[in-house]
C-alpha cells in the first residue's frame, strides 16, 4: 500500500556555519501519488530525497511517512540511485533478494518472490547471470526488482536513468510509473529532466537553487502511457519550462506551494 | 555440449562427453608435462656428467635413479610423512596467525585513512626485514623452538595479507554501504554479506603471498633447534652425507610448495568475483 510523505518544516545545511541547503520545504505527497522533484543541479534535490529515505537527518523539521517520523533507512521505503551498485559477488537473484535476505525472510520464499518480479522487470532469462555481463540497463532494472522486494509503500528515485542510453530510458521512464501504480507505491523521482518529469508524475514540484526550496508544482492529468508527440504533454512542458525561467529570475519571491496549476487532459 | 549430440543416445553422449574430458585434459596438460620433462632431462643430465667427473663422483647420487629410491624409502618408513606434517603444521599455525593479525589491522588501515597515512612507513620498513634476521630475536623471545620459527613465520606472512586487506578495503564502493543501509542492513549484516564478501579475493590473494614467502622461509627456520621438519630434515641428510635423501628433500619442498600456492589459487578463483574475459 502507498504511504502518505509529509515534509514538515525542513531545513538543513550541512555545516553548523555554513549555508542553508533546504529551508522551509513544507509539502505533502499522498498515498500512491507519483511525484517529480525537479530543479537546477545542486539545488538539495539529492540532499531532500536522502532526508525521505532516512539516510539523512534535516538539521530543522522532519519528514513523516504514514504519521510516524522517518529516523532511519527502512526497506518500507526504498531508494535507487543513478547508479545500480549491484554486489558483483552475488547472482542477479541474489541480488534482488538482498533486502528479503536482510529481513530474514527464508530463501525458498524469497526465492519464489523474485522470481515474479525478475519476470515483471523483463529479466527472465537472466536470473543466473553474473551482475557485471549486465547491460547499464538490466542491472537498473535488476536494482528495481531489489528496491521492490521488500514490498516497499515509497520508491524513491535519484536520477536513477540518466545513465542509460536514450531507448532504454525511455522504457523505463514508461514501466516504472506503471509498475508504481499497479503496486499502489507512493513514487518520487528526482530529475533535471523536464520530459522525464511530465512522462513519469502525477505531480511536479520544481526547487530553487540558494537556498533550496519548493517554489511550483504543476499538476499533470494526462493519461497513461504518456505520449510525447501529444500537443497537451507539449503544452505542459512549455508551462513548466516558463516556470523553471521564473524560478531563475534573481530577486523571485518565493511563490506559495498551495497554489497548483491544472491543466486538464 | 552440442545440442546434435545430446540428441543422440545416452551412452554415445556419456562416451563423447568422455572422450572429450579426456582430450581435453590432455590438451591442458600437455605444456607443463612437457616442461617437467625438461627439468628431468636436465636433472639426469647434470647427473651424468657429475657421475663421469672423478672429482665430482661422491654427490652421484643427486641424479634422479639414487633421488627416487631414497624418496621411496622415505614415504615406506613413514619419516616423509612425518616431517611433512610438522612442517605444515608450523606454516599452518603461522598463517592463522597472520591471518588474525594481517585481517584486522588490514581493515583499520584500509579503512580510516589517517591510519593509514601513520603505519604505512613503519610498515613498509619491517616488511623489508627479511623474517630470518629475526632469528636470534624469535631465540630469545621464546621459551621453545617450535614457537620461534612459528614466529618466524608470522613474520613474513603478516605484510603480504595485511596489506592485500587494506587494499581491498580501499577499493570498496562506499555506495555499496549505502544502498546495504537503505535495504536494511544491521551492523552484524553489513560485515557478513558486504565488507567481508567484498575484501575476501584480496584477503585470499593476500594469503597466496604470504604461503609463497612462508614457505621459502620455512626451511632455513627449521635448521634451528628443531628435530621435526623438512628442514630439519635437509640438514639431518647433509650432516649423515646421504646425497640421494637430502635430494629427495630437496624435490618434495618443491613439489610442496606448488601444490600449496595451487591451492591458494583455487581459493583466489573462487573468491574472485571481477568478470572474467
Ligand atoms: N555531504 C555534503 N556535505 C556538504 N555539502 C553538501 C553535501 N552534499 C551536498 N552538499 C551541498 O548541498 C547542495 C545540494 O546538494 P544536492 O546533492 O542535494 O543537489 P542536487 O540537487 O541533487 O544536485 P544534482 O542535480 O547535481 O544531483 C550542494 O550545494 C552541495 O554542494
Ligand atoms: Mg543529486
Amino acid at each position: 500500500m502507498g504511504a502518505t510523505i509529509s515534509l514538515d518544516y525542513i531545513s538543513h545545511r550541512y555545516q553548523a556555519a555554513g549555508p542553508n541547503t533546504l529551508v522551509g520545504i513544507n509539502n505533502c505527497i499522498k498515498p500512491g501519488e507519483l511525484c517529480a522533484l525537479i530543479g537546477r543541479s545542486g539545488c538539495g534535490k539529492s540532499t531532500l530525497l536522502h532526508m525521505m529515505a532516512g539516510l539523512l537527518i534535516p538539521s530543522e523539521g522532519c519528514v513523516r511517512i504514514n504519521n510516524k517520523q522517518v529516523q532511519k533507512p527502512s526497506a518500507k521505503w526504498n531508494m535507487m540511485f543513478q547508479k545500480a551498485s549491484l554486489y558483483p559477488w552475488m547472482s542477479v537473484k541474489e541480488n534482488a533478494a538482498l533486502g528479503l535476505l536482510f529481513a530474514g525472510v527464508s530463501p525458498t520464499q524469497a526465492s519464489e518472490k523474485i522470481d515474479g518480479l525478475l519476470d515483471m522487470v523483463g529479466l527472465h532469462d537472466k536470473k543466473d547471470a553474473r551482475v557485471q555481463s549486465l547491460s547499464g540497463g538490466q542491472q537498473q532494472r535488476v536494482a528495481l526488482a531489489r528496491s521492490l522486494a521488500t514490498e516497499p509503500e515509497v520508491l524513491l528515485l535519484d536520477e536513477p536513468f540518466s545513465a542509460l542510453d536514450a531507448f532504454t530510458r525511455s522504457a523505463l521512464q514508461e514501466e516504472v510509473p506503471a509498475i508504481c501504480r499497479k503496486l499502489n507505491i507512493t513514487m518520487v523521482t528526482v530529475t533535471h529532466d523536464i520530459d522525464e518529469a511530465i512522462t513519469m508524475a502525477d505531480r511536479v514540484l520544481i526547487m530553487s537553487q540558494n537556498p533550496g526550496r519548493i517554489v511550483d508544482e504543476l499538476s499533470v492529468d494526462l493519461p497513461w502511457p504518456r505520449r510525447h508527440m501529444d500537443h497537451k504533454f507539449q503544452h505542459l512542458r512549455d508551462e513548466l519550462m516558463q516556470m523553471f525561467v521564473q524560478t531563475e529570475t534573481p530577486d523571485s519571491q518565493p511563490t506559495d506551494t498551495s497554489i497548483s496549476k491544472t491543466v486538464a487532459a | 555440449m552440442t545440442s546434435a549430440s545430446a540428441s543422440l543416445g545416452k551412452n554415445h553422449t556419456d562416451m563423447s562427453s568422455l572422450v572429450g574430458g579426456v582430450l581435453w585434459l590432455a590438451n591442458q596438460l600437455k605444456y607443463p608435462v612437457l616442461g617437467c620433462l625438461c627439468l628431468l632431462a636436465l636433472w639426469w643430465f647434470g647427473g651424468y656428467l657429475i657421475k663421469n667427473d672423478p672429482d665430482l663422483s661422491a654427490f652421484a647420487a643427486f641424479a634422479p635413479g639414487p633421488t627416487f629410491s631414497a624418496l621411496y624409502a622415505l614415504v615406506l618408513s613413514g619419516e616423509l610423512v612425518q616431517a611433512i606434517t610438522s612442517s605444515l603444521y608450523r606454516i599452518l599455525v603461522g598463517l592463522l596467525w597472520g591471518v588474525a593479525i594481517g585481517v584486522p589491522v588490514g581493515v583499520l588501515i584500509g579503512y580510516v585513512g589517517i591510519a593509514m597515512k601513520i603505519a604505512n612507513v613503519p610498515f613498509q620498513v619491517l616488511r623489508m626485514i627479511s623474517p630470518l634476521a629475526w632469528m636470534p630475536i624469535a631465540v630469545l623471545a621464546f621459551a621453545s623452538w617450535d614457537a620461534a620459527i612459528i614466529f618466524l613465520i608470522v613474520m613474513a606472512s603478516v605484510w603480504p595479507i595485511m596489506f592485500s586487506t587494506a587494499h581491498g578495503v580501499r577499493k570498496i564502493d562506499p555506495n555499496w554501504f549505502k544502498v546495504a543501509r537503505n535495504l536494511g542492513a544491521s551492523g552484524p549484516q553489513m560485515l557478513s554479506r558486504i565488507i567481508l564478501p567484498a575484501i575476501m579475493m584480496d584477503v585470499v590473494a593476500g594469503i597466496r603471498l604470504a604461503v609463497g614467502v612462508a614457505w621459502v622461509v620455512l626451511v632455513p627456520a627449521e635448521y634451528l633447534g628443531v628435530t621435526s621438519g623438512l628442514g630439519y630434515a635437509i640438514n639431518d641428510a647433509r650432516d649423515t652425507l646421504s646425497y640421494d635423501t637430502l635430494a629427495a628433500i630437496v624435490l618434495v619442498i618443491g613439489v610442496i610448495g606448488y601444490c600449496l600456492d595451487w591451492l591458494c589459487g583455487l581459493l583466489v578463483k573462487r573468491f574472485n568475483w571481477h568478470l572474467e574475459d
